[in-house]
């Protein structure tokens, strides 16, 4: 490609006059992420979840022992080596195997917390947003007294009642993340609720159900999406929280927040059981947060710099 | 003063009445309904989601005349409403049952463990303010330069680190390796013993007794987590303070102050900072109760006797009665903390003032 096509193609892109819908997207789109990859901290957070994803996926292909086997034998605590990077713990398990692995138990558990909690606090908020009076009311409060709550605390009784499990914690954690999902989807439907758009829709017959469903909740999807990054990293520490309690993963899943608590047993001769882990989760979450900021700078420069 | 002026001051003098009325008021309604809500949502873990919360409560080795017994008292016989309405009443009288790991009632055992906590999440929230503020204060000063970029690291890795590897570490180095600290507990066994506690705070306690080698001890015990906890509420309080910073700086009054030729210190320390600090006592108050929250993680890696540790000991003798107990104890002093915070920044606002 020459560069007076890259030329031309960023002057179609930045047009002030699109001809069409797909141009205006794309031309926003491009400006978003001009914005975003200036941010140099903002495109290293992109590194580390692609790498995560990566990781994931290739988990079969990067590992080269089994995440759950070990040799008791001949690999009980073995310090940090080439043939075992971060040294075995006292299953005799290889330790980056596992981590490799874990990747996946992180991304199942952010995923799900996600898609489990930021629709519930979509719907609470876009509902009370757009019917108002007393079912805004009820509904803001219950949001409210959720909001009030000790977080982490609430999660380890609920885990305590549903017993432990990831997919108990998962739904735990989901529980008590839902409300500020719920605060910003409100905001955000207070002030589209009374535009032209919403008028017209409203007179050319549609149901509120329809309104909310296709009309509202579009528009709140990109703060919405904006939090969610930024609470992934808190997501990520409860759940390895809760694993470290012995309450979240059970073993022998190689969940990173577990594999510390097997490891505290030892950490003061066999420092790298725990190490290396808690390691990988400072690094996921780090990432989560500097995307989760690069993206509300780029997407929603009215927070600039708070 | 004329009459006119008069009235008018005193219709300010009642406008400003009725605003503090009326937000004293939204504060009880908010504050009721929070606290029967958080216990709803305990009444609904402990009764509703265990298939029988007798089970639940006794473990599955209890005798069939205790389980029945157990029944009755409990309530299970009556509706859900009539249930909850006794439950509300126990827990408003401090009732939450009997432990079954310590055999004492749950109200006592917390009011025993608490002030480990309180000591522990104090001297956090003091050691995060004290170094906190001061480094939020530069970092939105000095803009863009090093200190601000070191902030903003100390800040990110605050929010992204869990604490309990942290503290794993932290007695590593300086436990094991450097010695420098005590074993994980509160103190030594040799004092465990000998030293009687007044308020339950070791080092007041040690303190006011002028028993100086018990302090000294007490506080190589709780060095390291009272560390760890403060460097999560300076990464909070920091991160705020320079938001807040940043935004008075941006304000006329300041380049008012600088054309009068005021000092840069006396306008950044007297001017600016006085006047974000209604919303940084509101910041400071919240990161103590995350901290409290927060300590359960830390408490169980520094075998810390506090309510932490307690709840995390009886989740796995599944304790219930002592995890809801615990679980209503924190978030009690959480939700009140949180509304004080909000109310405190009502009344001292000037803004509010005014209108």
């Amino acid at each position: 490609m020459s560069a007076e096509t890259i030329q031309s193609r960023r002057e179609w892109l930045l047009s002030d006059r699109p001809a069409s819908r797909l141009q205006a997207r794309l031309g926003r789109a491009y400006v978003a992420w001009r914005r975003f990859s200036a941010n140099r901290l903002a495109l290293v957070g992109m590194l580390i979840i692609i790498a995560l994803v990566a990781v994931a996926a290739l988990a079969d292909v990067l590992a080269p022992y089994s995440a759950t086997v070990g040799d008791l034998k001949n690999a009980r605590l073995l310090a940090p080596s080439a043939a075992h990077w971060f040294g075995t713990d006292d299953l005799g398990r290889d330790i980056y195997s596992r981590i490799v692995y874990g990747a996946r138990w992180t991304l199942y558990v952010v995923i799900l917390v996600a898609i489990i909690a930021a629709p519930i606090g979509l719907l609470v908020g876009t509902v009370a947003g757009y019917a108002g009076g007393w079912t805004d009311t009820i509904l803001m409060r219950i949001t409210d007294i959720f909001l009030a709550f000790p977080k982490l605390v609430l999660a380890l009784a609920f885990v305590a009642a549903l017993g432990p499990g990831i997919e108990n914690a998962v739904l735990a954690i989901a529980i008590t993340s839902w409300p500020p999902y719920a605060r910003i989807a409100r905001a955000e439907t207070l002030t589209v609720r009374n535009s032209d758009y919403i008028k017209a829709v409203q007179l050319m017959g549609a149901s509120p159900f329809r309104i909310v469903l296709r009309h509202i909740m579009p528009l709140c999807i990109s703060s919405l999406i904006i939090r969610v990054t930024l609470d992934m990293a808190g997501i990520i520490l409860t759940a390895a929280g809760l694993g470290f309690l012995g309450l979240g993963a059970q073993p022998p899943l190689p969940e990173w927040g577990a594999m510390i608590a097997s490891g505290r047993r030892f950490i003061l001769d066999q420092w790298w059981v725990a190490a290396a882990p808690g390691a990988a989760i400072l690094i996921v979450s780090l990432g989560f947060n500097l995307l989760g900021d690069g993206l509300r700078d780029a997407l929603d420069p009215r927070s600039g710099d708070q | 003063m004329s009459v006119a002026e008069n009235q008018a001051a005193a219709g300010r003098g009642s406008a400003r009445a009725v605003a503090i009325l009326s937000s004293l008021g939204r504060f009880l309604v908010v504050a009721v309904t929070t606290y029967l809500g958080l216990l709803a949502v305990t009444f609904f873990i402990g009764r509703v989601i265990p298939i029988d919360p007798v089970l639940a409560v006794l473990g599955d080795r209890a005798p069939t005349a205790v389980v029945e017994r157990t029944r009755r008292e409990m309530g299970l016989d009556l509706p859900w409403i009539e249930q909850f309405y006794l439950y509300v009443k126990a827990a408003l009288r401090g009732d939450f049952g009997t432990s079954v790991l310590t055999t004492n009632p749950v109200m006592s055992d917390i009011r025993r463990v608490f002030p480990a906590t309180i000591e522990l999440a104090t001297l956090g929230t003091i050691i995060g303010a004290v170094i906190g503020v001061p480094l939020g204060v530069l970092a939105a000063v000095k803009r863009g330069s090093l200190i601000d970029q070191i902030a903003r690291v100390v800040g990110l890795i605050g929010y992204s680190v869990p604490i309990f590897w942290l503290g794993l570490l932290g007695l590593v180095l300086f436990y094991a390796k450097l010695q420098w600290i005590a074993f994980p507990a509160r103190l030594d066994v040799v004092y465990e013993y000998t030293f009687t506690p007044i308020t339950g705070f070791y080092l007041l306690d040690a303190a006011i007794q002028g028993q100086w080698d018990v302090f000294h001890d007490a506080w190589r015990h709780i060095v390291l987590p009272a560390a760890l906890l403060g460097y999560l509420s300076l990464a909070y309080i920091s991160r705020m303070t320079r938001s807040f910073m940043l935004n008075e700086l941006a304000q006329e009054y300041i380049v008012a102050a600088r054309a009068k030729g005021l000092s840069e210190r006396r306008i950044i320390w007297g001017h600016a900072l006085r006047n974000a600090a209604v919303p940084m006592v509101t910041v400071i108050a919240l990161s103590y109760a995350n901290l409290l929250e927060g300590s359960v993680l830390t408490e169980t890696v520094f075998s810390w006797p506090g309510i932490g540790l307690y709840i995390t000991n009886s989740l796995q003798n599944a304790d219930m009665n002592a995890v809801l107990g615990g679980t209503i104890a924190i978030g009690s002093v959480f939700i009140a903390i949180n509304l004080l915070s909000d109310l405190l920044y009502r009344l001292l606002d000037p803004r509010t003032k005014a209108g």
